[in-house]
């Protein structure tokens, strides 16, 4: 690892397509970085999926690797059968909260209970931006968005604590302004096994930030700063103290046995029944 | 047990298209329950693991379709099966399958709708989804069987007409042919023709154009690839505005099939050079049509039939060289009509296409309905 990091290792040649002060930008270095302090010299232990939205297009054609970018909240279901043909690659999955967690929600949930061994990164940025800034099923209550001029009427839903309750067996979350934390976490879920859970909580100051009173990316960022709290912070909080802040670190690390383990094991058994 | 040996077999249909499928190369299966089509997934759950492969029943339709184009994307010969209310769930993925080029097969057994309709009960109401069922431009392969033997033959055609085009393929069958038990031969391996997708040369980059049907890397095997949904260029890079690659390439998806009915129509066929009455028909119902003409020409009235193997594309110079012999053709279906259009539409005013449909209940065309309608119309002479 002589050679200094460089994002450019890993990517193709072609312009990113985020807007500036946009959070995927450092979701991107981060797992970058992570990959690279892993020693990996190139993506080709990888594939990546994805489904639609900005955060989707984090690997989408933008990394120089398998890339496998599917219709709005199906890159789970994709997942799944990339990772049980082909047990020895990476499987990642990159999408946004609308991704994961509205269209996708039930994919999301199975692939958990299922321990399907993939890595899931959640990129929450809070609201759905590539279509302009309407409300998502993570938009904090009272949240202004084109689609809740009020403010919002929903309580938002807490991913993480959902992955846990489903059974995967990674789950942190972190924010944009903590991208050692992040890509410290990335790097622990690469080479953890069953399915891996990481929420990025992420500015998008162009169709949210603004939109709630803050500036630019930077405010946005220090907000997260000021008002992300451990879990054991968040045990002392009840519902109105919990929904001002983001509740930040590792809700699980566990070893269930895995879905690839199993079907495989299926295999094994269905065919020595066979010999015998 | 591995692949199934050379013989002849008593098989339900279902049973006939998950040996089949097995057979083809298929070596993954993923699918949610549903009444009349769970007998594939509940027998694909028993065998494919004997030869390796896998079978997974996922949280719905889609989820089942996104699985297996990730299958297929990682090398695998891959299917589902579903009926109406799950083939409705499907289009999405379809669709995208459609447009990345992606090998795979989707069964379909036809029960009444529309809705939950009757769970339990044939119908032939899907004809026209299953050509247009996903939003955009596009030409589906659809195939219809009329017997476990062909649930088993077409299966294997199915696989083959995906690797060799690169598209999803449709066998849409219906709960009388998936249920229906009959002796099934299996052809001797050497008999079995099997066609696999073609592979890039280890230099190659374009897997989305360039030629008609360009080569398919599997994930993992160094080639980069980037599959994408949304207009993409010859090497899987979006283009999200451009008129001109968006025109390139769904045309190509477009004439990729269209260029080669030939090859894919495919028809059986019986006096359609020598009569004055034509029946066309499909699935089911082609069964009962068989008898009617027998009785038709017992009875001195020239008859003929053509049964549609193929449904999409659609056969249309063998309907037009039909309707050039014949005054009347006649267009049975278990449905309020929907092939039929496609006849009148090939036809081209010259010959009468007239309309036999029943619905509900899981009641078929009978023989003799067809039988009375061929006499009456031959009576009734010209016009």
């Amino acid at each position: 690892m002589a050679e200094k990091f460089s994002v450019k290792k890993y990517l193709r040649d072609l312009k990113l397509p985020f807007c500036p002060g946009c959070g995927a930008f450092t979701v991107m270095d981060a797992f970058l970085r992570a990959v690279y302090e892993l020693g990996y010299e190139d993506l080709s232990k990888f594939v990546f999926c994805s489904g639609i939205g900005c955060a989707s297009w984090i690997p989408s054609p933008y990394f120089m690797a398998d890339s496998i970018h599917t219709p709005h909240g199906r890159s789970i279901p994709v997942a799944t059968g990339v990772k049980l043909l082909k047990p020895d690659l990476n499987v990642v999955v990159f999408g946004g909260d609308g991704d994961i967690a509205g269209i996708g929600l039930s994919h999301f949930i199975h692939a958990a209970r299922r321990n399907l061994d993939i890595l899931v990164i959640m990129v929450n940025n809070m609201v759905y931006g590539m279509t302009g800034g309407q409300v998502a099923p993570t938009t904090p209550l009272k949240a202004k968005t084109t689609t809740t001029p009020y403010g919002s009427f929903e309580y938002p839903l807490d991913a993480a604590k959902l992955a846990v309750a489903a059974g995967a067996n990674y789950v942190a979350r972190w924010t944009t302004a903590h991208p050692n934390q992040l890509k410290d976490a990335i790097k622990k879920a690469i080479h953890a096994k069953g399915f891996r859970f990481i929420e990025a909580v992420s500015q998008c100051p162009t169709a949210y930030g603004r939109k709630v009173g803050f500036r630019d990316a930077g405010e946005m960022i220090k907000w997260f700063r000021e008002n992300a709290i451990t879990i054991e912070q968040a045990e002392k909080l009840n519902e109105d103290g919990l929904a001002q802040k983001i509740v930040a670190g590792e809700f699980v690390e566990r070893k269930r046995p895995t879905f690839v383990e199993a079907v495989y094991r299926i295999i094994e058994e269905a065919q020595k029944a066979e010999e015998n | 047990m591995k692949a199934v040996k050379h013989g002849v077999y008593f098989w339900q249909g279902s049973e006939a298209c998950a040996e089949a499928a097995i057979l083809a190369g298929c070596r993954f299966f993923a699918g949610y329950p549903i009444t009349p089509a769970s007998e594939i997934a509940e027998n694909l759950a028993k065998r494919l693991p004997q030869v390796g492969g896998i079978a997974i029943q996922m949280e719905d339709e889609i989820a089942s379709v996104g699985a297996v184009i990730g299958a297929s994307w990682a090398g695998a010969k891959a299917m589902t099966a579903t009926s109406g209310p799950g083939f409705s769930l499907m289009q999405e993925n379809i669709g995208y399958a459609f447009m990345t080029e992606t090998p795979c097969v989707i069964v379909n057994v036809q029960r009444a709708g529309p809705s939950t309709g009757q769970a339990t009960k044939c119908a032939q109401g899907d004809v026209m989804q299953a050509r247009w069922g996903t939003h955009g431009d596009y030409s589906a392969i659809v195939l219809s069987p009329n017997s476990p033997q062909e649930m088993f033959t077409l299966t294997m055609r199915a696989f083959n007409l995906a690797e060799k085009y690169r598209t999803p393929v449709i066998l849409l069958s219906d709960e009388v042919i998936a249920h229906m038990r009959e002796k099934v031969a299996v052809p001797p391996v050497e008999k079995i023709e099997i066609i696999n997708r073609k592979k890039p040369k280890a230099d190659e980059k374009a897997f989305f154009g360039l030629v008609e049907v360009p080569p398919m890397p599997a994930v993992g095997e160094g080639f980069n690839v980037a599959v994408t949904g949304s207009t993409h260029d010859e090497y899987g890079i979006r283009f999200t505005s451009d008129p001109k690659v968006h025109r390139r390439l769904v045309e190509r998806l477009n004439s990729k099939i269209q260029n080669h009915v030939e090859d894919i129509a495919d028809v059986e066929s019986y006096n359609v050079e020598d009569c004055r009455i034509g029946v066309v028909s499909y699935g089911c119902t082609s069964r009962a049509v068989y008898e009617a003409v027998e009785n038709a020409v017992a009875q001195g009235v020239k008859t003929g039939y053509v049964r549609l193997k193929t449904l999409w594309p659609f056969p249309e110079k063998t309907i037009k060289k039909l309707a050039e012999k014949a005054e009347k053709i006649i267009v049975p279906e278990i449905n309020l009509r929907q092939i039929f259009y496609e006849v009148e539409r090939a036809a081209e005013g010259k010959a009468k296409v007239i309309p036999i449909n029943k619905i509900g209940g899981g009641e078929l065309i009978a023989p003799e309905e067809i039988m009375h309608k061929i006499l009456e119309e031959a009576k009734k002479g010209d016009g």
